[in-house]
């Protein structure tokens, strides 16, 4: 197979991350030939999402730490005289300090698989199947809010899916295995309560019983699928750098998107809703008129603050926090904007980076809801493989689990010339952009990398209880001691598509001062309470409580100055993996100003023309202009905005 | 080369368009005449329906193509089965929201949709309110959209809980929505509709202050934002007041009766009917207004036959009946008195609170204290400064007379776009304490020199005044209503700018004219005083048109009857 790529390329990609992923399909939409490669059998690199036991395969490569000790290898013969290679590193080594803990109930059937998880079980499924229980057992019905554009959504990601598969995954096939997908937890279903009943699924409806919803780990593996667990834990900001890419470049098709539904602030041990809309501080019942007025007219003129030098130019050497002392804010009015609204930290951040922050979160207000936040449905490593999407549109060529072994170097000119692939073949290209994680220690022997602490959770009831149970919350956990940094908790709920029905996802994410579960365990702690039956008998616990939660530490590659790393040719770019923001306007700037070192003078992913303005090659002539019996308008117009992310803002009245 | 796309430059892209363009301008036009010319013929049958649809899909404003489908919709109703007319009238309910798709303010359509739904036996009104509440979702401020739910929630009885919670929803979610707060004032009275709870239209008190607090929350968290303050003024305004006359004023020596009205009033035949009793039996009399236009008016008096006003019963008792008001009033004139009359006293009648309500005083008391603790957040907002002078006016407009002026002031540096609105709201306020004043002290003489006045007004309530002080004022007319004063005997206008005398006209007793130091320009602006009988004295110094040469021959031949005439 591997013989059946081209041997040259004007780009060649090796990582598929965000920013990789994105400069891919840049330079594909403008007309370079791209190769798109991993190492990896999945999409995104540290940007992925797994399902459950997908995530437990990858806990399992680094929890083994593979030694697999490389004898020398055979490309070294194919580097000819005036050439030097470069080596890429065989092994990840940006995860460290992996610790899992499962606090659910193990007991029951300890050979349970993920529905569907795997192809031989896949198989042996569907043969059983048939269309016995497609009808009578019927499928829980998904949020109803939801758009279902199901073709769009690229198939699931699952460490046993084929390696070589391009993403160009028609829209039958992608559907196929949705509805497989489907069949298969219906068909378990049935056949492990074939003797039992057969109308009642099982799983959905004790999950929704209040009395006491035991989820237990059987469960959590058996709904694997239903978990989609990013590796790197952000939002979108509405007006970021990426919604704008998402809109121009009608990349946003592919996606949709849920609007963050709270702001959440941790005060006193407790966690309470922070107003930061003008309906949300008209609604609050927690604020009296005076704080109502003080909030709004404070966040008023964070929106024009750079107008009013003088209210803030005084200021402008204090912190934050020591500037909103001096405004007429009342304590929790302060912690509201400098920990939940700003999100910068109060011992650091100066007057200028607080109204800055604050500035951006309240233009990303209101653009799409009520909060300034989005996240992609079915997890933040849908975006990745969306660009992916594009750049394979436009003639892209992709290949998973597919390794370089190096770059070939010329030794007069300097430049990098070709790569060598895991089969020898050599692969000639202009331009080369490798993710920081594919160099070699020797590449990298100058840097020393930041790390970002992340931990996961599984729990059985949202941090702050509501009407709906279908929150999505960002919460931020100030720093407990001053050299520490504030951690970042995002709860997901399952019509986020992202866990199984009566569970929450959440993410903690900080920078690292020890290792992950040394930073983050003390604010799992004061929100969470590990999940033990006896417990559930006595009391009714007033903290979510933790079914199953996973540490690790991150390698944050991002801001490294180019000449930290050795020996680079001119023609080779470097990526960044995840920084350790909220937003991702991190790898939308990388893309871009590398996309126009590449392509200097050429538009950075256009939207694509309207397919009536397309001309076929061959086409001498326009086509005729088509005689429409109606002179209703069509619906098949201009591919302008998709509906998930138009811009809203109407005039009325 | 791979990948690359090949597009229309943008001459054969705007090409492309003008061509289409042309063709569809060609289809609307022959699409419009086969209509019309069926319509003439009196085909009216369902190719009209299809031909309509065409071109109000994309433009549903021409209204005439809606009464064509109209005709049309009437003329089969007459010839179809029920199983066809059900599936047409699918149909066009189909067709309707989908024109409503293309433009959701389009009165021809959602008056067709009104049409059509009055018309059927048996409509679906829940799929009509959910299809309002999708439109309110996309645009919640759609004021068709409001004006069709409230036709649908009237015509299906939707209890109003289930519409006032609904309008909670929509204020929740944006609150600038004067729809949706129009909405609650309509509900609130309906729902809350208590009979025996003293003034019409007015809530309980524990509704009223949860509405209070509820707009409270809009204008601390957006005071610039007036949808909210009109609904507060809402909520402490009244209903209007009750139909009644004020005053009832009997004169012997210019046998004549004098009424003043709660509203203006046009009188006459086909319009409202007077009827006077005389001693118990009906007079016919003929009623005029005082400043003879006899136009729709506060003031209304007619001439008594002289039996009437005999001086050999010990007393006349008068009697007048407003018959579509439903309100009378009497006066006695005794033998040997040059007058009588009868009165409501403005204090008594809280005349002059009608713009905020007669509420406990407790309830208006916290609203002026939440609106001074906003006032001190927001020094500049022009809404709560107005919202304190028109509470502080309803508590005790006497007290606060000193504070409300230096509120104007305040409102007037903040909002100078609205200074000559302000300065008559000011004048307005003023003239009405002055009169209260005037009715404490129980006297028929009035001081209003030097208040700053630009503009007169509550001129029927000075029906009995005699003695009446302008000087040192800002007013540029004596207006027509002063005809009102019909006992006035001297008026002193001195030092105001002055430029019309209109309103001095067909006083009875006026003696004495004092407007020195005025703008009267023409000595035809006098020509009004002529019609004052008894007028002796005119002091016209310091006028622009006593400098004209020969002004006092002039005066004298127009005013024959003034005997002193000061230039």
């Amino acid at each position: 197979m591997a013989n059946n790529l081209p041997s040259e390329f004007d780009v060649i990609v090796i990582g598929t991350g965000l920013p990789e992923s994105i400069i891919a399909a840049a330079c594909s939409r403008s007309g370079q030939r791209v190769l798109h490669v991993d190492s990896r059998s999945y999409y995104g690199g540290n940007w992925a999402s797994f399902s459950f036991s997908g995530l437990l395969s990858w806990l399992k490569e680094y929890q083994e730490s593979s030694d697999t000790v490389n004898e020398s290898p055979a490309w070294q013969e194919q580097i000819l005289e005036n050439e030097e290679a470069i080596a890429l590193s065989r092994k990840d080594r940006t995860i460290q300090h992996v610790e899992v803990f499962c606090y659910a109930s193990q007991d029951l059937h300890e050979d349970v698989e993920e529905a569907g998880a795997l192809q031989k079980n896949h198989a042996s499924v569907t043969s059983v199947n048939s269309t016995v229980a497609a009808d009578s057992v019927c499928l829980p019905k998904e949020d109803e809010s939801l758009s279902t554009v199901s073709c769009e959504i690229p198939a699931e990601q699952t460490p046993s899916s084929n390696p070589e598969s391009a993403p160009e995954v028609n829209d039958v096939e992608a559907i196929e295995e949705k509805e497989n997908d489907c069949n298969d937890k219906t068909c378990m279903q049935a056949t492990s309560e074939k003797e039992t009943s057969e109308n009642v699924p099982t799983a959905e409806n004790t999950a929704e019983q209040p009395k006491k919803n035991m989820i237990t780990y059987s469960q959590i593996v058996k709904e694997g699928r239903k978990f989609n667990i990013d590796l790197v834990s952000k939002l979108l900001y509405s007006r970021g750098l990426l919604i704008e890419l998402l809109i121009k470049s009608n990349v946003s098709r592919y996606a949709e998107f849920k609007n963050i539904t709270r702001i959440l602030a941790f005060r006193e041990g407790r966690v309470e809703q922070v107003p930061c809309s003008r309906a949300d501080v008209f609604n609050s019942k927690q604020l009296t008129m005076v704080e109502k007025r003080m909030l709004m007219k404070f966040l008023t003129f964070c929106m024009e603050y750079e107008e009013h030098p003088d209210e803030y130019k005084a200021y402008e050497e204090m912190t934050f926090s020591e500037y909103l002392k001096t405004q007429k804010l009342t304590p929790n009015l302060q912690h509201f904007v400098l920990h939940s609204i700003a999100m910068t930290s109060e011992a650091t951040s100066t007057t200028i980076d607080g109204l800055k922050a604050t500035k951006n979160f309240l233009r990303c207000l209101g653009r799409y809801g009520n909060t300034p936040f989005l996240f992609p449905l079915y997890g933040q490593g849908e975006l990745p493989q969306c660009f992916c999407r594009m750049c394979a549109v436009f003639g892209g060529i992709y290949c998973l689990h597919h390794s370089v072994q190096c770059l070939v170097v010329d030794k007069d000119s300097r430049k990098c010339k070709a790569i060598i692939d895991q089969f020898g073949q050599r692969i000639i290209s202009k331009h080369f952009i490798v993710e920081d994680s594919y160099f070699s220690e020797n590449t990298c022997s100058n840097i020393q990398y930041r790390q970002i602490s992340r931990a996961i959770l599984i729990t059985d009831r949202s941090v702050l209880k509501t009407d709906s149970d279908q929150q999505i919350s960002i919460l931020t956990v100030p720093a407990s001691e001053p050299g520490t940094s504030a951690v970042r908790v995002i709860e997901l709920c399952s019509s986020t598509m992202t866990c199984m029905k009566g569970t929450y996802l959440v993410h903690l994410t900080c920078t690292s001062s020890k290792t992950a579960r040394e930073d983050l365990e003390p604010v799992v702690q004061k929100l969470f309470t590990p999940y033990t039956e006896t417990e559930i008998e006595n009391e009714e616990v007033e903290k979510p409580r933790l079914l199953w939660a996973l540490y690790f530490n991150m390698r944050d590659s991002s801001d490294i100055s180019r000449n930290s790393y050795n020996d680079l040719s001119s023609n080779v770019y470097i990526c960044s993996g995840p920084d350790c923001g909220l937003g991702n306007d991190n790898a939308v700037k990388q893309a871009e100003a590398l996309f126009q070192q590449i392509c200097p003078n050429e538009d950075f992913c256009p939207p694509p023309p309207n397919p009536e303005d397309i001309v076929l090659d061959g086409d001498s002539l326009q086509p005729e202009p088509s005689e429409s019996s109606s002179i209703l308008p069509t619906n098949s117009e201009t591919p302008k905005e998709s509906p998930y992310l138009g811009n809203p803002e109407e005039p009325s009245e | 080369m791979h990948g690359r796309l090949k597009v229309k430059t943008s001459e054969e892209q705007a090409e492309a368009k003008r061509l289409e363009r042309e063709q569809k301008l060609k289809l609307y036009l022959s699409a419009t005449q086969a209509i019309f010319q069926k319509r003439q013929a009196g085909e009216l049958d369902e190719s009209v329906l299809e031909l309509t649809s065409q071109i109000l899909g994309a433009n549903p404003d021409f209204a005439t193509l809606w009464n064509c489908r109209r005709e049309v919709l009437q003329q089969l109703e007459t010839q179809k089965s029920p199983e066809e007319l059900a599936a047409l009238v699918k149909a066009e309910l189909g067709f309707l929201e989908s024109c409503l798709q293309v433009n959701p303010k389009s009165y021809g359509t959602w008056h067709h949709r009104c049409w059509l739904l009055s018309r059927l036996p048996e409509p679906n009104w829940a799929r009509e309110l959910e299809l309002c509440a999708r439109f309110l979702e996309v645009d919640e401020r759609n004021f068709h959209c409001w004006d069709y739910r409230r036709f649908v929630a009237a015509q299906a009885a939707v209890p109003h809980t289930e519409e006032l919670a609904f309008t909670d929803s929509l204020i929740t979610r944006n609150f600038s929505n004067y729809s949706s707060w129009h909405y609650r004032s309509c509900l609130l009275p309906q729902l809350h509709l208590e009979p025996d709870s003293g003034p019409e239209g007015r809530l309980p008190e524990d509704v009223l202050l949860r509405e209070l607090a509820l707009v409270q929350n809009a204008f601390f968290t957006d005071p610039n934002d007036q949808s909210a303050w009109f609904y507060h003024r809402w909520l402490l305004g009244r209903a209007d007041p009750q139909d009644a006359l004020h005053c009832l004023h009997v004169s012997r020596d210019e046998a004549c009766l004098s009424v003043s009205f709660s509203r203006p009033l046009l009188v006459g035949s086909g319009m409202e009917t007077l009827l006077l009793m005389v001693d118990g039996s009906p007079l016919a009399v003929e009623w005029r207004t005082p400043d003879g236009r006899n136009r729709p008016n506060r003031v209304w008096l007619c001439d008594l036959p002289a039996a009437s006003l005999n001086d050999q019963l010990p007393q006349h008792t008068f009697c007048v009946i407003w018959m579509a008001g439903d309100a009378q009033k009497e006066c006695v004139l005794l033998k040997g008195r040059q007058e009588g009359w009868c009165r409501d006293l403005a204090m008594d009648e809280q005349l002059f609170r009608c713009e905020l309500s007669v509420e406990k005083s407790t309830v208006l008391q916290s609203e002026l204290e939440s609106c001074k603790e906003l006032q001190e957040l927001e020094p500049e907002n022009k809404w709560c400064l107005l919202t304190i002078i028109l509470l502080m006016r309803a508590l005790d407009p006497l007290l606060y007379e000193k504070e409300m002026l230096q509120y104007f002031q305040t409102l007037k540096a903040v909002d100078p776009m609205r200074a000559a609105y302000l300065d008559d709201l000011r004048s307005k306020f003023l003239l009405e304490n002055s009169v209260l004043k005037m009715e404490y002290a129980e006297v028929r003489v009035l001081h209003l020199a030097h208040k700053d006045l630009t503009v007169l007004c509550h001129l029927e309530q000075l029906l009995l005044v005699t003695h009446l002080d302008l000087s040192h004022n800002r007013l540029r007319a004596l207006p027509p209503a002063l005809a009102a004063l019909r006992c006035l005997e001297v008026l002193q206008a001195n030092d105001n700018a002055i430029e019309s005398l209109d309103g001095v006209t067909n006083l009875p007793r006026l003696q004495e004219l004092l407007v020195c130091g005025n703008r009267l320009q023409q000595p035809t602006a006098l020509q009004s005083l002529a019609s004052c009988p008894r007028l002796v004295l005119l002091n016209l110094q310091g006028n622009p048109l006593c400098q004209a040469v020969g002004i006092s021959e002039q005066l004298a031949k127009l005013l024959p009857s003034v005997s002193s005439i000061l230039t």
